[in-house]
């Protein structure tokens, strides 16, 4: 373990990964995690921006009851290209490919991941689909929901049906690059004395995501090749005129896409569990248990597709047990939260920035988690399926979950990244704002769905308005949300940026041993690790800047 | 510290050579399991339909011509042995006899898919590739259903066609570093999971082969 040098080191070093080299080719053709993630996460933010245009107009339209901004055809495209960019092409890859790249190596003690070109390549790939995606949103877009399914998307849709789904599909590869590479990283590259149950609980969610995302993503793959297969050569394997059966694609599709519901949760959870570590000044309470409940997410997540499919005709008794089943994930997400929670009981706690983020995660994941319990109960689920009380339900987790994870992972880990320091006061005002207009725009949803709006339609009954004016008022305050940080995070690499120095939180992890930004190889000699990953009472960081925000 | 830095094979950010071989032997592996999960896909959909129609699988699957389906997995059989012999020519550092294996390997994988070109196109002639022009003049074979098989014939095939010629790719490309003579007891990984891997795509070929040509044997004739 490195001495606490601290006080000397607030500089940034005059090398780093940053500056190590000039010039857009030793960007593009990086082998460098940390270059990487950067990439990474201007490629998801564009992708951000855009499927937030697309919300943006469907809550429009949906400002009043009559369908009279878009036509119907034009709003079935809407919340299609709004699915699939925001899964595929921001939620999946967010956490992992932008945080998880920086940090995976740094936190293990390594000097990259096992695998640098793949790393690279998961880029390239990425972006490889995600312009199949432009071109088919240019084309004319896609209207079969991003589920895709047949044999509406395999016969009748007129839309651009393939290149989206070779969109997905290439997609997948990218995420199987990344999800591999982390696994073997994390068994084969770590530092002399990081034993497994030392290892920071980002980690442990990371190779827990990585699990799913290896044996999911091909299961999407195959599922889109034989829709392409299907659309472009005729083998019909799910065409009902052959014998084939329509919900065997459903089978095969949510196979993958309920297990990538945790393949979007999985990381904001490990993100959590740093941030709630690193603002209570505590150790992770029950910090195996945090662990291991990662991965039996990881592994129930496989066995409760079914939920999704409980209107479509499969056996009472299959649904009986996938119910069952749903509700079990229940279990580990529930000691997650109640351990959070309890590391938070007589902490040392401070409310900046990142600990907004990880506290109204815990509020917004635990409404829609429970919610998710509901929706698992068979009885329940049949009144409000293809509802707005779904919708509700799965923004909870993915915006509520997800996306505060990752914002509060940018911005705990952004000092690291760039060797800069946000400003407190605005970063404060827009987590708030974000916190404030997601709950007005999917709060509503859940009483409209009750109520029996259906989702997926460009006009309503005019009794529903009222909550639907409520819900694109929210989503204007949370757009204006999601805006600020461009504009804060922008101003910290100008010349007012205030310099970070190595360990602004006073945060313990390997991370915030080495100078920020960190040099190419992250450290200067290999650490070897002496401590548990939370020890806050042993070890006593201090903050390398008393007051760590410019004011 | 690198064990022996002079051969230069070892990346930067590991420390020995046996962590470089480690990582890439279980990457390696840990692919194979997507792709064990890739055509497990297709094997689902196959047993579900199987299952439903099991006499039209059979009297469709007596149109595949077993003897060049026999023929083809004793040709792959082979091309495993000739992969096994270049990983062990390549940890002995023998340049040659690498080379020659991997090339031994590339012709029986040609091989294999010229005798599956041959097949495809007796098909293509009989009508039998599924579409608008599908046709099977077969006793008790409900045509549609006879078709849902040929899709799995020429759908998994297909599939396994295109992971062989990727392997005769990656094949190929060994060839450079092997005949420069760059394999040795240190560093010879590239070869040891471009083996794993063209055993996988034969493995696959094991389970296509008695699922897709074998199945009418045990129904009816």
């Amino acid at each position: 373990m490195s001495s606490t040098t601290a006080e000397s080191a607030i500089a940034p070093p005059k090398v780093h990964y940053l500056n190590a080299e000039h010039g857009l080719k030793s960007w593009l053709l990086t082998k460098d995690h940390k270059r990487i993630a950067i990439l990474y996460l201007i490629s998801v933010s564009i992708f951000f921006l855009v499927g937030g245009l697309f919300a943006g107009l469907i809550r429009l339209e949906l400002l009043t009851p009559q369908g009279d901004l878009v036509s119907g055809d034009t709003y079935n495209r809407l919340f299609t290209l709004h699915g699939v960019i925001m899964i595929f092409f921001f939620l999946i890859p967010a956490i992992p490919a932008v945080l998880g790249n920086f940090l995976v190596p740094i936190m293990i003690g390594a000097k990259d991941l096992a695998f640098p070109k793949l790393n690279l390549g998961s880029w390239y790939v990425y972006n490889i689909a995600g312009l199949l995606g432009i071109y088919a949103m240019i084309k004319g877009g896609v209207d079969t929901g991003w589920t895709f399914y047949a044999p509406f998307s395999t016969t009748y849709s007129n839309s651009y049906v393939v290149p989206t789904a070779l969109a997905g599909f290439v997609a997948g590869f990218s995420s199987i690059m990344t999800g591999l590479n982390f696994i073997v990283t994390i068994h084969r590259m770590r530092a002399p004395g990081m034993t497994w149950f030392r290892m920071p609980l980002m980690l442990w969610s990371s190779y827990a995501t990585s699990l799913i995302i290896l044996l999911g993503t091909p299961v999407l793959a195959i599922t889109l090749l034989l829709l392409i297969l299907e659309r472009t050569l005729h083998i019909g394997i799910f065409d009902p005129k052959l014998g084939g059966d329509p919900v065997l694609f459903q089978h095969l599709f949510w196979f993958y896409s309920h297990p990538a519901v945790y393949i979007m949760i999985l990381p904001a959870m490990g993100v959590i569990s740093e941030l709630i570590a690193a603002f209570s000044r505590k150790r992770v309470f029950g910090y195996k248990f945090v662990a291991f409940a990662s991965l039996a997410i990881a592994v129930l997540g496989f066995l409760v597709w079914g939920h999704h499919m409980f209107t479509s005709g499969q056996s009472v008794y299959a649904a009986t047990v996938f119910s069952v089943l749903t509700m079990l994930v229940a279990i580990p997400s529930a000691i997650k939260v109640f351990n959070w929670t309890a590391t938070l009981h007589r902490g040392a706690i401070s409310y900046d920035t990142p600990m907004l983020y990880a506290l109204g995660f815990l509020g917004l994941f635990t409404i829609g988690g429970l919610t998710g319990v509901m929706l698992g109960t068979l009885g329940i689920d049949i009144h409000v399926h293809d509802t707005y009380f779904v919708v509700a339900h799965f923004h909870y987790i993915m915006v509520g979950g997800t996306i505060l994870g990752y914002l509060g992972g940018l911005h705990y880990w952004w000092p690291k990244m760039t060797g800069r320091l946000y400003n407190r006061f605005w970063s404060q005002v827009s987590a708030i704002t974000i916190f404030v207009g997601f709950n007005l725009t999917f709060f509503p949803q859940f009483i409209l769905g009750f109520q029996g709006m259906p989702r997926r339609y460009w006009s309503y009954p005019p009794e529903f308005q009222v909550l639907n004016v409520l819900s694109t008022a929210g989503a204007t305050v949370l757009g204006v949300g999601l805006i600020l940080p461009l504009f804060y995070f922008a101003a910290s690499l100008g010349k007012k940026g205030r310099v970070a120095g190595p360990n602004p939180w006073g945060a313990i992890g390997l991370e915030w041993t080495t100078t920020s930004p960190p040099p190419t190889y992250n450290f200067e000699e290999t650490p070897v690790v002496t401590h548990e990953a939370y020890a806050y009472e042993e070890l006593h960081p201090e903050p390398t800047q008393k007051e760590p925000y410019l004011a | 510290m690198p064990e022996h830095s002079q051969s230069g094979a070892l990346a930067h950010h590991f420390e020995t050579y046996d962590q470089q071989r480690e990582a890439s032997s279980l990457g390696m592996w840990l692919f194979l399991v997507t792709e064990i999960m890739f055509f497990g896909g297709f094997f689902l959909a196959y047993i579900v339909y199987r299952s439903s129609f099991p006499e039209d699988f059979a009297i469709a699957s007596h149109q595949l011509d077993v003897t060049l389906g026999a023929i083809n997995t004793a040709v792959l059989i082979a091309s495993s042995l000739t992969m096994a012999m270049a990983v062990r020519a390549s940890q002995l550092a023998q340049r040659k006899a690498v080379v020659g294996f991997l090339i031994a390997t590339m012709i029986f994988g040609g091989v294999f898919l010229g005798i599956k070109a041959v097949e495809y196109s007796a098909k293509f002639e009989h009508h039998l590739v599924p579409g608008p022009n599908f046709e099977l003049h077969a006793e008790g074979a409900d045509p549609g259903h006879a078709e849902m098989f040929f899709n799995f014939y020429f759908g998994m095939t297909g599939l396994h066609a295109a992971h062989m010629v990727i392997g005769i790719g990656l094949l190929t490309w060994l060839c450079f570093p092997a005949w420069k003579g760059r394999f040795n007891a240190d560093y010879h990984n590239p070869v040891e999971v471009v083996g794993l891997y063209w055993h996988f795509v034969d493995i696959i070929w094991i389970f296509l082969f008695p699922l897709l040509y074998l199945i009418g044997f045990h129904v009816g004739h």
